[in-house]
């Protein structure tokens, strides 16, 4: 793998992260328990959106191949896409979704701080304006797990069910393959054995907090980053790339 | 987006209670276009009307977030699906900056929200439509927000001080999704055939639920009098919808699409385009619930409140206990 495969390959994951979340959130506009949750749950997505528009648009220059965000974004297939399968999971209820929030943007903060510091000076910029937006983001998840879990008995037993679920995905976000080794090595970039240290304080921390039981590490589920997805994710672009996949090179 | 609430619902009861010199010097100050506030003497049947035509117009957004919610999912590109996405953040934005204009009048945004889930409160027609292609999208922005904004910005000078407040950062983000809706058409009419017949179908199915949107015509509308005198309401029903055909046609023009009316044709003399007759029936029966999506819409809007119920109850159940916990 050549250098700028590498940080092409590495770019690609972390849009196709935000595009598939954002898609995901996206599905929960007009469902949220309240107003004002509403608006955050679409600002939120709408930072994700601009994330993934500003890494699938630099991934196309690294390759000068002429592909915009779009191409990226709408005409490649499943096994194509490189998102961790922890944002692909179909959103559950209020308590399910908010645990993927957290448990992911939990990490994404440690990620991006640590992309800042890498010599990829493109993905270096664009962290140092997403992590201002993710900074929130974990503020809002962090406190509505508390909310949750030390709210009543039924919110509780819910949302203790929605860890203990999605905990099963969060292996992969360590699991660091010859990509990640590779980025680490020829870009200075995050390291993920010391953020799993990191993101396991902080969540440790929260969940106490939110007196809810941290789940064992028994089986982690993995393959997303390697293009091996769950079923759920030829539904989620099935609907997303629907327009352009009929009106084949149409514009909008 | 939008109220066309603005003359429907029940009738008012003036409060025994108002002297004719208190109704006579509130008439002064509205004469002499001075802004009523929250905390100042106000006649009961005021009070009421705007009440009726706040919550109506804030139920409309909130509901409005669904037809075009339809395509977030679906938005053709990454730019298209962010501006949607920002549009309907403006519209649950102007759902609550109008319940709270709403609540200084003295009622509850609790109470308010169970008026919609009941039934019981109305909101704006339009949204009882379906969104059956990408095109709607253009067209809701370009027709309704169109036609909004026409209703709008004569509400930035009501006389009731918070709600025209309210209206001018509203009627800003409206005309922002009026220009956004019209370019969509604009991409689309200048696409494939495939995309023009979209553009068309979409303004075949949207003009004449658009035009409804200004209420009935003013012979049958039976609050415009009393709201026009109290400055609530400024412009006649069918002075707005002249003025909305006026503009609209020449942009269908511009577009390349035809408006779907035979009976419309300009007349010289005033410069006013004649349109044809708006079939009142169909505006009433969607008024009464029994358009394509009434019952979708608020089975949608209910389901979302219930299944948030144990959310809202571990949000109140937390801050008790931190409440508790400070006072300890």
């Amino acid at each position: 793998m050549t250098s700028d495969e590498t940080r092409i390959a590495y770019t690609l994951r972390l849009a196709d992260n935000a595009l598939v979340l954002a898609q995901r959130m996206v599905e929960m506009v007009a469902a949220e328990p309240e107003l004002e949750e509403e608006l955050a749950n679409a600002n939120f997505a709408l930072d994700y959106i601009g994330q993934a528009r500003m890494l699938y648009t630099h991934a196309g220059q690294l390759e000068g191949k002429g592909r915009s965000e779009d191409d990226f974004a709408f005409v490649r297939d499943e096994h194509e896409f490189r998102n961790l399968l922890l944002l692909e999971q179909p959103n559950g209820h209020f308590g399910d979704a908010l645990v993927r929030q957290f448990l992911f943007e939990t990490w994404y903060l440690h990620l991006l701080d640590g992309l800042i510091a890498c010599s990829e000076r493109g993905l270096s910029e664009i962290a140092a304006r997403a992590i201002k937006e993710v900074k929130y983001h974990s503020r809002h998840s962090s406190q509505w797990l508390v909310r949750l879990g030390d709210g009543t008995e039924l919110s509780h037993e819910r949302v203790q069910a929605s860890l203990d679920d999605a905990w099963r995905y969060t292996g992969e976000m360590f699991a660091a393959d010859e990509i990640d080794v590779a980025f680490q090595r020829e870009f200075d970039g995050p390291d993920l054995a010391a953020i799993h240290k990191l993101w396991r304080r902080d969540v440790e921390k929260t969940v106490a907090e939110a007196t809810l039981r941290l789940p064992d590490d028994d089986w982690m589920l993995s393959g997303g980053k390697q293009g091996r997805h769950s079923e759920h994710l030829g539904f989620l672009l099935a609907e997303m790339q629907y327009l352009q996949r009929s009106f084949p090179g149409a514009t909008w | 987006m939008y109220t066309q609430g603005l003359d429907q619902g029940g009738r008012d009861q003036q409060a025994a209670v108002e002297t004719a010199e208190q109704l006579a010097a509130f008439q002064k100050r509205i004469d002499a276009e001075e802004k009523i506030e929250a905390k100042d003497w106000m006649p009961e049947a005021y009070r009421r009307t705007l009440v009726r035509q706040i919550s109506q117009h804030a139920h409309s957004e909130i509901i409005g977030m669904q037809p075009e919610g339809n395509w977030l999912t679906r938005a053709p590109s990454l730019k298209r699906k962010a501006i949607l996405l920002a549009k309907v953040q403006d519209e649950a934005g102007h759902g609550l900056y109008l319940y709270s204009a709403a609540e200084t009048l003295g009622v509850s945004r609790d109470q308010m929200v169970a008026d919609l889930l009941s039934g019981k409160a109305k909101y704006s027609s339009i949204f009882n439509y379906p969104t059956l292609s990408w095109a709607d999208i253009g067209a809701i922005g370009w027709l309704v927000d169109g036609a909004a904004i026409m209703n709008q910005i004569p509400l930035c000078r009501c006389s009731y001080g918070p709600y025209a407040r309210a209206m001018v950062r509203v009627c800003k983000e409206e005309s922002f999704h009026q220009r956004q809706g019209f370019d969509i058409m604009l991409n689309l009419c200048r696409g494939t055939d495939r995309q023009k017949a979209m553009a068309q179908d979409a303004l075949n199915r949207w003009w004449w639920p658009s035009l409804m949107m200004f209420g009935p015509n003013d012979s049958e509308s039976t609050h415009s009098a009393q709201s026009m005198a109290w400055k609530i309401k400024r412009f006649s029903n069918d002075e707005l919808r002249q003025k909305f055909v006026d503009v609209t046609v020449q942009q269908a023009a511009f577009l390349g699409i035809s408006v779907p009316d035979d009976d419309l044709k300009l007349d010289e003399a005033s410069g006013h385009y004649n349109y044809g007759e708006i079939d009142w029936q169909e505006f009433i029966d969607v008024i009464a619930g029994n358009g394509p999506c009434n019952q979708q819409r608020l089975d949608k809007r209910r389901r979302a409140h219930d299944d948030g119920d144990w959310v809202r109850e571990a949000a109140q159940a937390y801050a008790n206990k931190q409440a508790a916990r400070v006072a300890a």
